[in-house]
């Protein structure tokens, strides 16, 4: 429809406001309370314009813009002059508390009350009185309070509350005293707090792990990246100065995390700058180190070139770091560095989302699905972004519902919550134990894997009767499939979502079943299968055998040279699978950034380079391979991609020492030729060639204070800027000045919007794609079925608890389970410790309680001893061992083994 | 002179069950939901062109028209009543409440079955401590004589009915603050539409009413449109309960015919002022509307002549400011009432209000300037209505800006001499 915005026409999308429209045709427009994902609530009146009955009409009418909807023909005025005396007033309301300390402020450059200030144009204060003033609280390790800031915008209870379902932040007392904080001082409860500080359109709310090593925003160099910490891929910005990681910061894509991360994924990257980190080249047992490269390879030459060499891939390296090393040691000698167990889940959910019966859910897909079944993964811990992504189906869901009685458009949020009211839409999760997503669920189920499998299975037969040899289901489990089935089939958007974390093949088959049974004409199901890493999706569709196999590979004395990428294999496999596999080996080459138990049995230990400071490709769960580019420039160090060092190695290897630079698109080209799965891989990016005019995207913003004499202590000289030739972006403020292509947003910023709304200004519209499309591209094609329908039959039988063998399955943790994010002090601190958790009914079986010792042993393996933990709301025959975070081991998941009280 | 609402009323008493149907109470009942279809009740009520005694003097039938009432409406349905009176000055419910409780009882249950509503709750000022056990009792009475609960008068319609004391903000008067507080949340106003009449409690269709208006029903139904009609001396229909508070010989509160004027209701009824002080002003409605002064004493105490006069009759209870009060003082002790009951949720309320009374003070201590006149003035035009959230911070502004406008003087002698007059 066409609209009058200070008498010039615009084309608008209907069923907007007025604000969204006003933003996504690109025109300024001051706001606060309103947020593109949380909608309006007309709470600050900042947003103030003259609307006009006619063409005729000259007095018009102040409204607020984000509270009226377009209509066709209508006429507004931003221009006018009431309109902007009146949205300068409400900046001086706003004004009169706030305090005058943006020098010292952590938000300051950075801030949309100081941007929403210049656009107003108020500058001169009549308030002639005291401010009000507040105590701060103490919000836990990850957010910092300063309350004599706030404006009242209602943001973050909004977000906290309402978006996140957190219920330890809320808005206490009343008029010019309102306070945003918790009952009292104490940790955010929510593992979601960390876009407070992105919601809060001034500094309230900041990152407290930014404020150990504060700079100021603008002094940031900034690259596009991808989070590492699960395997959903959200994008982020990843932020340095000085060498160091700063912070992350949201990256809105639109068909992933949209404008927020989990608290995992902000605040795990302190991994990057820590102590433990590999910086130097160490060759073990050997005198002296090999202090130049020179002398590096003369050593690496004899292992590289040893007859029997085998490579072991890792589903935290990208994927041209993974392929470097397929291509160093042959693709018959590349091997998966996970299990067999874990390698075989993993191919079976890229079987199922390859078969043509089911769509690969996004994130984004996921928000927008009215009716979410969970099958055997506990989504809330395992993949944080996509639990908050269900909580959006959910509460939309049952908004739009309410909404058909009354007419309201659905940006109206404060109207479709009071009518919606505590209605949800349908959402069944069936799991091994509880997690907070059930308190939104329809159906809260929790069983043994087989069990979960059992009843996703009856849910099939109910939606395909006759196709499944469904006997012996209880009357429990009929009438439960019968209510989820029937509410799935109701649903126009079903997801299905499962995943690998239960180790459980059957969990994943019978969730398949379900989703491609709920197939219409026009529709396949969404399904999103989680897996454990952030490229565990790319390492898997390498194809290659799982670790295991590697070990049979190589003879005794075979003289077997091995080189591990980037994995610490003592977390994914058990200790003496590992042991036995190095003890064949005479000679280990390690790449890794970070000392674990696989870097101290290397031979030779190669420093690479974290995400922070290299390129790369990942593969999400979703299949979208994204693309991540370096933020710390690495030129006085040793520190290298693995697919470098890879290089380099093979360069040995084949005689040509002094073999061409590699660019990384070149890895890609040659992967996408040889590998037809990852068709497209090359235009995730452009090549490192590419130019805009002749221009490179700069990773500064312009208003970067140049350089410093911080680093004099070096070198008095100005260093020259470090040169990436292996990509379009340069490490310096000078490039292309305007909006870059998507997938190549070092940071968000617009002429008069130095924040995070600046967002809104390299999107379609808000809430919409980023200008050109989302970046990513989706390997997993939604193919036409090529083969007969792909249905699994087998149901398996009832899980018989029995006394002395029980079912071993990993216990993960939103904060915890990371394995490099565990490098964060903050969210150290705030994981579990390592336990053995049982049922109240198992406690009860091996006579023991809470603080007692458990023995774990399996077939001859002893696991040591743990406390035991008793939680409610799991189900019986169950021993979960934390697992995930820092200092775990890999243990035979998914077996069963044997329980003792240690006396 | 008829005194429907208040005929029975004796100071210090409150009438029982009993008591109230031998006065014929309860027959309204008997006749509508036997009788009559929700829709008659809502035609006579539409008729008789009773307007909402809460304040703002909507058309009650009108209001009500807009509640879904064919099969498809979404139950429960709410009615409230609004007896969260605390618009400053004001205290004619209160009267109503203590002196005929079921005379409520009886109006809310005629307006419950207008709109075919289900549960029905009593919102109730906390500090009306009398009132609550008195209301309490009432509507136990009323259950046990089968005029609410299940099968009303063997008709097969159910009504429940609560009473909800509140905790004494005065946002709660607003009527969709006060559906918030119900549901237990922040008394903050909702944003309209969507009207309570589609969403409201609980996101259900409901309908607010203040005491008094619900107080008129039963003689409504029972006497008819034509009758109210013929109560008043105006235009407007019925009787009004005004009231008279300040310097007058007799502050009270009585039941009049609609359109009495005001000279009639402050010198023959409140017996005019108090030896040696003349009248100043008049807020005509409570603290949230324009002062006018004694030009307009032979106004009609209506809703149509005294917003004529620049002002709105609100709820019909007169503030009378006498010669030797301080006007701007008298603002100030307002706009303290304001700042504080403002819920917090709007910019221009929450700091704008606080901002007019920091002035107000400074005035009055002796501090002011001409810049502040500007301020003031300049938050009369921006809290003005549609540029707030509710009608909370315009009301406030009406007593502000009628005081710039009728004692302009008395504020510039504030600044000249630096001090007030009035103490000084």
């Amino acid at each position: 429809m066409v609209i009058h915005i200070d008498n010039k026409e615009y084309n608008i999308k209907s069923g907007k406001n007025l604000l969204e429209a006003c933003l996504s045709v690109g025109l300024d427009l001051p706001y606060f309370c309103w947020h593109p994902a949380m909608g309006s609530v007309g709470a600050c009146r900042q947003c103030a314009v003259k609307v006009y009955k006619d063409e005729n009409d000259t007095k018009g009418r102040l409204v607020m813009s984000c509270m009226e909807g377009v209509k066709d023909g209508l006429y507004l005025s931003i221009e006018d002059k009431t309109a902007k005396e009146f949205r300068e007033q409400v900046i001086e309301w706003l004004m009169t508390n706030h305090p005058h300390d943006c020098p010292v402020c952590d938000e300051g450059g950075a801030c949309h009350l100081q941007d929403m200030t210049v656009m107003t144009g108020h500058d001169y204060r009549r308030f002639k009185y005291k401010k009000r003033t507040y105590t701060n609280q103490y919000l836990g390790p990850l957010i910092h309070h300063e309350m004599n800031r706030c404006i009242q915008c209602y943001r973050c209870v909004r977000y906290y509350r309402d978006y996140a379902g957190g219920d330890d932040l809320n808005v206490f007392a009343a008029h010019n005293h309102v306070y945003f904080g918790r009952e009292k001082d104490g940790v955010l409860q929510s593992p979601f707090s960390g876009n407070l500080s992105e919601v809060c359109p001034t500094g309230v709310f900041t990152d407290k792990t930014l404020k150990e090593h504060y700079t100021r925003k603008w002094d940031l160099t900034m690259s596009p990246s991808v989070c590492n910490h699960c395997s959903v891929g959200c994008n982020t910005i990843a932020a340095e100065r000085y060498g160091e990681l700063r912070c992350i910061l949201n990256r809105y894509n639109g068909d992933v995390n949209g404008y927020f991360l989990c608290d995992r994924g902000r605040f795990g990257y302190e991994f990057v700058n820590s102590e433990n980190r590999i910086k130097r080249v160490i060759i073990r047992n050997r005198a002296g180190e090999a202090s130049t490269e020179e002398e590096l390879m003369q050593h690496l030459q004899p292992l590289v070139s040893m007859s029997k060499i085998i490579g072991i891939g890792s589903p935290r390296a990208s994927l041209e770091s993974n392929f470097a090393l397929m291509q160093l040691v042959g693709k018959q000698n590349f091997y998966q560095g996970i299990s067999e167990d874990e390698a075989h889940l993993n191919r079976v959910c890229i079987d199922v989302l390859q078969s043509g019966s089911v769509h690969s859910a996004s994130l984004k897909e996921i928000e927008q699905a009215d009716a979410v079944l969970v099958v055997g993964e506990d989504i809330w811990n395992t993949a944080p972004m996509m639990a908050l992504a269900v909580r959006q189906a959910v509460v939309k869901t049952a908004g739009a519902e309410a909404s058909q009685h009354v007419q309201i458009p659905v940006w109206l949020d404060s109207a479709i919550k009071e009518l919606a009211q505590e209605d949800k839409g349908f959402l069944a999760v069936l799991n091994v134990s509880a997690s907070p997503l059930d308190e939104l669920a329809t159906h809260a189920w929790h069983a043994t894997p087989d069990d979960l499998s059992r009843a996703a299975f009856a849910i099939a037969a109910y939606l395909q009767p006759g196709k499944l040899q469904a006997d012996n289901f209880s009357e429990e489990l009929t009438n439960q499939a019968k209510a989820i089935g029937e509410a799935l089939k109701q649903a126009k958007n079903p997801v299905i979502i499962t995943g690998v974390s239960s180790y459980n093949d059957n969990v994943i088959k019978a969730a398949f079943d379900i989703a491609a049974s709920l197939n219409t004409a026009g529709r396949k199901t969404g399904m999103a299968c989680v897996m454990t890493e952030c490229n565990s999706m790319g390492l898997a569709l390498m194809d290659a055998p799982a670790f295991n196999h590697a070990m049979d590979s190589v003879r005794p004395n075979g003289h077997a040279t091995a080189v591990i990428l980037e994995n610490d294999l003592y977390r994914h496999l058990t200790p003496n699978l590992v042991d036995n596999f190095l003890n064949k080996c005479d000679h280990i080459i390690v790449l890794d950034s970070l000392h674990n138990s696989t870097t101290e049995k290397a031979s030779v230990l190669l420093p690479a380079a974290t995400f922070a400071e290299g390129d790369g490709t990942l593969v999400n769960n979703e299949g979208r391979a994204q693309r991540f580019f370096q933020v710390i420039p690495n030129a006085d160090t040793q520190v290298k991609e693995s697919w470098q060092w890879l290089w380099k190695m093979q360069m040995l290897r084949s005689q040509k020492v002094n073999g061409h630079v590699l660019h990384p698109d070149e890895l890609l080209q040659k992967m996408e030729t040889d590998m037809p799965q990852f068709k497209g891989i090359t235009s995730v990016s452009p090549g490192h060639d590419y130019t805009i005019h002749g221009e490179r995207i700069p990773r500064e913003p312009h208003r970067y204070s140049g350089r410093t004499a911080i680093q004099a202590n070096k070198n008095v000289s100005e260093p020259k800027p470090f040169y990436d030739g292996d990509s379009p972006l340069s490490f310096t403020m000078e490039g292309f000045k305007g909006v870059p292509p998507s997938w190549a947003v070092p940071f968000f910023w617009a002429p008069g919007w130095n924040s995070v709304q600046s967002v809104a200004k390299y999107q379609d519209e808000p809430n919409g794609s980023l200008k050109g499309g989302n970046p990513g591209v989706r390997l997993l094609q939604d193919k036409k079925k090529e083969n007969a329908d792909l249905f699994f039959k087998d149901v398996p039988e009832q899980f018989v608890i029995t006394k002395d063998k029980w079912l071993l399955l990993p216990k993960f943790h939103v904060l915890g389970s990371g394995e490099l994010s565990g490098y964060t002090k903050a969210l150290e601190v705030l994981s579990p410790e390592l336990f053995a958790i049982i049922s109240p009914k198992s406690a009860e079986a091996l006579n023991v309680k809470e603080g007692d010792m458990l023995q774990l042993t399996d077939a001859g393996i002893a696991y040591g001893s743990l406390p035991v933990k008793v939680l409610d709301n799991m189900c019986d025959g169950v021993v979960f061992v934390n697992a995930g975070s820092r200092g775990t081991v890999g243990m035979n998941w998914g077996t069963r083994i044997n329980l003792a009280k240690v006396n | 002179m008829e005194q429907p609402l208040t005929k029975h009323i004796v100071p210090g008493k409150s009438l029982s069950l009993k008591e109230y149907e031998q006065t014929g109470g309860y027959a309204a009942v008997r006749k509508a939901v036997k009788n009559a279809s929700p829709q008659d009740v809502q035609q006579i009520v539409k008729d008789s062109g009773l307007k909402g005694r809460g304040g703002a003097g909507f058309s009650t039938g009108m209001k009500w028209s807009f509640v879904p009432m064919d099969d498809s409406a979404r139950h429960p349905k709410y009615l409230i009543c609004n007896a969260d009176e605390m618009e400053p000055g004001t205290f004619k419910d209160r009267l109503l409440l203590e002196g005929n409780p079921h005379q409520l009882i009886e109006g809310m249950i005629l307006a419950a079955y207008a709109i075919k509503a289900d549960i029905s709750y009593v919102f109730l000022r906390w500090a009306y401590r009398k009132a609550a056990t008195l209301m309490q009792k009432s509507i136990e009475e009323a259950y046990a004589a089968g005029y609410l609960g299940k099968n009303i008068l063997g008709t097969g319609w159910n009504l429940e009915m609560h009473l909800h004391t509140g905790v004494g903000r005065y946002i709660c008067g607003e009527e969709t603050a006060l559906l918030n507080a119900l549901e237990g949340k922040r008394a903050t106003p909702r944003s309209k539409p969507p009207f309570p009449q589609v969403s409201g409690l609980y996101g259900k269709p409901t309908i607010v009413n203040n005491v008094e208006t619900l107080c008129c029903l039963p003689h409504i139904i029972n006497n008819g449109a034509v009758w109210f009609k013929g109560l008043s001396v105006s235009e407007d229909s019925g009787t009004k309960l005004y009231g008279v508070s300040g310097k007058v010989k007799r502050p009270g509160v009585w039941e009049l015919p609609l359109g009495t004027t005001m000279r009639e209701i402050i010198e023959d009824h409140a017996g005019g002022m108090v030896d040696g002080y003349k009248l100043k002003g008049v807020l005509p409605g409570g603290a949230s509307t324009d002062f006018l002064t004694e030009e307009h004493l032979d106004i009609k105490m209506d809703y149509i002549s005294v917003a004529a006069a620049g002002s709105r009759l609100g709820t019909g209870t007169m503030i009378v400011m006498d010669d030797a009060t301080c006007p701007v003082g008298f603002v100030h002790n307002l706009q303290h009432f304001f700042a504080q009951e403002s819920c917090g949720w709007c910019t221009p309320c929450r700091e704008g209000l606080p901002w007019v009374e920091r002035i107000l003070l400074g005035l009055e201590k002796g501090s002011g300037s001409n810049e502040d006149i500007d301020l003031l003035l300049m938050h009369t035009q921006y809290l003005g209505p549609g540029n707030t959230y509710c009608a909370l911070a315009p009301g406030a502004m009406e007593p502000l800006q009628s005081a710039l406008k009728y004692f302009k003087e008395d504020f510039i002698k504030h600044i000249e001499k630096h001090e007030c007059p009035y103490t000084g």
